[in-house]
């Protein structure tokens, strides 16, 4: 199996913010909001390293 | 965050200290989502498990390396309780003499940690089910 440095990302964005929005809210809406959260901060923060190290590389 | 239960709203074979929390631990740790599933939560429970079983599958298709316990490396073992969180998985994958390749790529090297990170899920998931068994979190 091969997949893109983007594809893990996200991939493992979604499993980790399914598990943390489902264990550390007890509302399903706030559920769906915290997971929503987790997964932009990773994919984010994952993308702003990115950057960062192109910048340094530079 | 989670919020305190009402302790008289629980029912008696759910409270702190009884065997039940202990069990959805237990089953939550052996089969992701399996302590959910115990206390009705089914929708949560087949979320739980399709995202840590599917971690630990994408992980294996990667090339991961399943850590043994007996490297004597001390990386090497934070690594197997990693793995070894996953529960039935990661022994069947044993077993199976999966995740035994040298890691010689970047997305091998991806495999590994999805397998790692999987496994260290599936315990935060089986103590939120022993969580809600004990009443310490709100259902």
């Amino acid at each position: 199996m091969t997949i893109t440095h983007f594809s893990a990302v996200i991939l493992f964005a979604a499993c980790i913010a399914v598990v943390f929005g489902i264990t550390q809210r007890s509302e399903p809406k706030m559920m769906i909001r915290f997971g929503a959260y987790c997964f932009v901060l990773l994919v984010g923060a994952t993308i702003v390293a990115s950057w960062g190290m192109w910048l340094i590389k530079r | 965050m989670a919020t305190q239960a009402d302790p008289a709203a629980l029912p008696a074979d759910n409270a702190a200290g009884g065997i039940f929390p202990s069990l959805t631990l237990l089953a939550g740790w052996l089969v992701p989502g399996a302590g959910h599933l115990m206390l009705g939560k089914w929708v949560r429970a087949l979320l739980l498990a399709a995202a840590i079983l599917t971690m630990f599958a994408v992980g294996i298709a990667l090339g991961g390396k399943l850590y043994s316990p007996n490297t004597g490396e001390p990386l090497d073992i934070l690594g197997f309780l990693g793995d070894l969180g996953a529960g039935l998985p990661y022994l069947i994958g044993r077993f199976a003499g999966l995740g035994q390749a040298p890691v010689l790529v970047a997305t091998a090297d991806y495999g590994t940690k999805f397998i790692v990170v999987g496994g260290m899920l599936n315990i935060v998931a089986a103590v939120d089910a022993h969580s809600l068994a004990s009443g310490r979190k709100r259902a």
